[in-house]
């Protein structure tokens, strides 16, 4: 059986992260697990892939450990499938990468053991069929992530980030313990299946609506919870940031699906409201912040805030379509958000290992620091121009399928019945649009400034190739994204099962039609061919490219740089990362991070150049979580008399207790 | 199971809760180590009664053990301790004895207010037996609470286990290997203690447990 099959990989890949504790520490050990974790995770990909395209009934499975007398429930259907391929196919780019940038590494034994153990727990959540396995495959990802995070322990950024993503999976946690309780009522049915045939009240139902929001919302990065994500994502190494940022996310997305599609019963019209308000506002936040951020990862971080959003508003539309009978409109909005999960999880990845690679390079990561890599690293030049290209949606690449399918659901909002959502969904279709342009300026912005103009520092200009373990890794991403941007007929085809397991319809078949076309509607309301465009960028490209050949001279020739008139020596005098986002920071900053911009001129007669300072806030920060923050501290500084008693306080502390509760029994009943 | 079997039952385990609460007020460290040594007599006493209700023998054994150790060997033990700590003199109160006293019986009335609605259904004998044990383990930690010195404290965790024992015993069919490894586990805690005991004595002179508080840096 498959699911057999699944769970003895998982198995493996738990087994293999105790070899790892064993030979962690040679030289050899660091390729030869990465090497098997790369083997574990193909195997693992082709069974999930089997299963996603398998016809027929779920497959469910009971193993005898865990909870005695209830064990351990697993269940695959085609949802989980998707999920296990998006999963294993972000582990075995990971683990790719890993062979050549796990040298890097300086204590490859905090490192090594915890890869595999991250990746079984992420292929054990989709298959969980109930709430204690669910939780503890959860928490055991959780753990294993956290572990990777605070891996380089020498800087106060990871330890803080570090504490930060333990607090916010804490609660995470605790609030999804919360909704399953809820799901399981006072019969305490804790597999999916009872919660299935279980109906709750609408109170109880919205109740767990919002604390799944909460718990894996958290995970995912919505805005207001993602404080944690652009912290942990980058400070981990970076083939396990690409797994966070690209894998766990959708995880945490998989569970939203799980719950609120599955388990939770029919929706309500508002549900989606919710959710696609949560998920415009991550979109248009993380995009902003991505741009005013000059850390290389960082950046990737809040780019991946961004694409949350979209996702979250696909599933919003889907739940709104779904509560009003639209179900045709509801299997479009769930799978242009399931493709765009498969997208991001390429692109995200690919652009994290072009990212460290260029840490490994150059062990830079401030972008003000960096330019003109393009001709020392020509390889991962071109495979991250493919993600950026790729995540600013732009057509052959494939997120630009996701995201106008997106939008052509957003185009089905006048037929909804209520006003609310008839007035809501197009000003989120509008937030959504400016964010999409917003991402393409900050691709750009990345690209231009990392990759082009002259090195602004030396640690740049003395970067080099990275090795081929890692530049494959990209490559095949780039390939990957580019593949599925040009025929995504397959792709949209292959995501029917998962979409009907969900909703019980799905896409019409999109390979019937000539020339791999997609239509996701009719013909008559918009088709795209990737092939068709992908085409014509190549034809006209090269025939610019023979034109110029044609009429330019043939040989090429390098003469100094432009300088404007101003003969200039430094590299200083480039766009800057801040400068290129200036006039965005001036349209948004006031209103949303309350920045201003003040210059500090010298005293007249002073040689010191004047200097432009910007002050931002983190309004998010200041206002949610430095209050919160600030009680605790409060309350434990309170607390902290209570370390320092003596023995017989201690003892009286303990008798007052038993006295009090021994009181209660007595005047109870 | 009434008359006069019960009713010497319940002469036995009163008077331990008496013996207790006689405990509560002894200032004076041989008096409160007497005092203790007719607490563990009046115990082996009474879970011998229970052993002739029960027609368990293997509770004489239980009432053995706490009879030899208990009244006999812990006591002189102790006894040996204090003349060599050279504290037999020294006299503690921390809180008054009317207060002390008054604490106690009202810790007696509730353990019965509790314990006799709680165990509703139960034979008569075990609901007497396990109340008074209640309130032998309540003023056991009264006592610990109250005394600054190590000593006391000590004797007046080894009240508290008496109790444990008598409800042990007062309940039908505890099987002796928990009374046996109570009894040993008592045992190793009076070496254990005995022993920090000298440690404390050798470096502070002095086993007033308010000197290991003031060693921490206590700011109090």
């Amino acid at each position: 059986m498959l699911i057999g099959s699944l769970l003895l990989g998982i198995g493996a890949l738990l087994g293999l992260s105790v070899l790892a504790l064993l030979v962690g520490g040679r030289h050899w050990g660091t390729p030869l697990i990465y090497a098997a974790g790369l083997a574990l995770s193909l195997g693992l990909l082709a069974l999930a892939g089997a299963a996603l395209l398998r016809d027929g009934p779920a497959q469910t499975l009971v193993l005898p450990l865990g909870l005695p007398w209830i064990g351990m429930h697993f269940r695959l259907d085609a949802l989980a499938a998707f999920f296990l391929v998006v999963v294993n196919l972000g582990g075995a780019g990971a683990c790719l990468y890993g062979i050549g940038y796990g040298r890097h590494a300086a204590e490859p034994l905090r490192v090594l053991p915890f890869v595999p153990a991250f990746l079984a727990g992420m292929n054990l959540v989709p298959l969980a069929d109930d709430a204690f396995t669910f939780l503890v495959a959860w928490e055991f990802m959780s753990l294993a992530s956290w572990v990777l995070v605070v891996a380089e322990h020498r800087g106060a950024d990871n330890v803080e980030a570090g504490y930060i993503y333990l607090a916010m999976a804490a609660l995470g946690t605790f609030a999804l313990l919360l909704a399953f309780g809820l799901l399981a009522g006072p019969a305490g049915g804790y597999a999916f299946a009872s919660m299935r045939a279980a109906h709750v009240t609408p109170l109880v139902a919205a109740a767990v609506l919002g604390l799944v929001l909460f718990g894996a919302g958290a995970k995912a990065g919505l805005v207001p919870l993602h404080v944690w994500l652009p912290r942990a994502h980058p400070v981990a190494p970076s083939h396990v940031s690409a797994l966070m940022s690209g894998v766990m996310t959708k995880v945490a997305i998989y569970a939203v699906i799980r719950i609120v599609f599955d388990l939770l019963g029919p929706p309500v019209w508002w549900w989606g409201i919710v959710v696609m308000g949560f998920g415009g506002a991550s979109a248009l936040m993380g995009i902003l912040y991505a741009l005013f951020e000059t850390d290389l990862k960082r950046v990737l971080a809040y780019s991946t805030i961004e694409n949350v959003g979209f996702v979250f508003v696909g599933l919003g539309l889907a739940l709104a379509f779904r509560a009003d009978g639209m179900a045709a409109a509801a299997a479009l909005a769930l799978t242009a958000a399931l493709l765009h999960v498969l997208n991001h999880a390429l692109l995200k990845s690919l652009l994290f290992y072009g990212a460290g690679a260029v840490l490994g390079a150059s062990g830079i990561r401030d972008m003000e620091r960096m330019g003109g890599l393009i001709h020392r690293m020509p390889v991962t030049a071109v495979a991250v121009l493919g993600g950026a290209i790729g995540l600013s949606a732009l057509p052959p690449f494939n997120a630009f399928v996701s995201e106008w399918l997106t939008f052509q659901a957003i185009l089905l909002s006048p037929a909804l019945p209520q006003w609310g959502l008839k007035l809501l969904v197009p000003a989120v279709g509008a937030l959504l649009a400016l964010a999409a342009a917003l991402a393409a300026t900050c691709f750009v912005r990345l690209y231009g400034i990392v990759f082009l103009g002259r090195p602004r520092s030396d640690a740049a200009a003395g970067a080099h190739e990275t090795d081929p373990f890692s530049a494959a890794a990209m490559l095949i991403f780039a390939g990957l994204a580019l593949l599925l941007g040009v025929v995504p007929g397959f792709a949209l085809d292959a995501l029917g099962a998962p979409v009907a397991a969900v909703l019980g319809v799905h896409m019409p078949a999109e390979l019937r039609l000539p020339w791999l076309s997609i239509a996701p509607l009719a013909a008559s309301r918009g088709t795209y061919n990737g092939l068709l465009v992908c085409l014509f960028i190549a034809g006209s490209a090269a025939l610019v490219a023979a034109a110029i050949r044609l009429f330019a001279p043939r040989r090429t020739t390098r003469g100094p740089a432009w300088d404007c008139g101003f003969p200039d020596p430094s590299p200083a005098l480039q766009y800057s990362a801040a400068g290129f986002a200036e006039p965005i920071r001036r349209v948004f900053g006031p209103t949303l991070f309350r920045s201003r911009t003040s210059v500090r001129m010298p005293p007249p007669g002073e040689t010191r150049p004047a200097r432009l300072v910007v002050h931002s806030h983190d309004l998010i920060w200041e206002t949610l979580y430095a209050p919160v923050a600030g009680l605790v501290a409060a309350a434990s500084t309170r607390l902290n008399v209570m370390q320092f008693l003596t023995i017989r306080r201690y003892l009286s502390l303990v008798f007052a207790v038993l006295v009090i509760l021994l009181l209660v029994l007595a005047l109870w009943r | 199971m009434h008359g006069l079997g019960f009713d010497i039952a319940h002469l036995l385990a009163g008077s331990l809760v008496l013996v207790s609460l006689t405990m509560l007020y002894q200032d004076r460290l041989y008096a409160l180590l007497n005092t203790y040594t007719l607490h563990a007599v009046v115990l082996g006493l009474a879970v011998a009664w229970q052993a002739h209700l029960q027609a368990a023998p293997h509770l004489y054994i239980t009432a053995a053990i706490a009879l030899l150790f208990k009244a006999g060997i812990i006591p002189v033990a102790l006894h040996r301790i204090i003349v060599r700590l050279g504290i037999h003199r020294e006299i503690e109160t921390v809180a008054g004895i009317g207060l002390t006293m008054l604490a106690g019986i009202g810790l007696v009335g509730l353990a019965f207010a509790v314990m006799l609605r709680v165990t509703e259904g139960a034979a008569l004998v075990a609901r007497e037996d396990v109340a008074f044990a209640l309130s032998v383990v309540l003023l056991g930690l009264l006592i610990m609470v109250t005394r600054r010195n190590a000593v006391s404290q000590v004797v007046g965790f080894m009240s508290l286990e008496n109790g444990l024992i008598l409800a042990a015993a007062g309940a039908q069919g505890m099987p002796l290997v928990v009374e046996i490894s109570v009894a040993f586990s008592v045992l190793i805690a009076f070496i254990v203690i005995g022993v920090f005991l000298f440690r404390i004595r050798e470096r502070f002179d002095t086993v007033d447990v308010h000197a290991l508080d003031r060693f921490r840096g206590e700011r109090r």
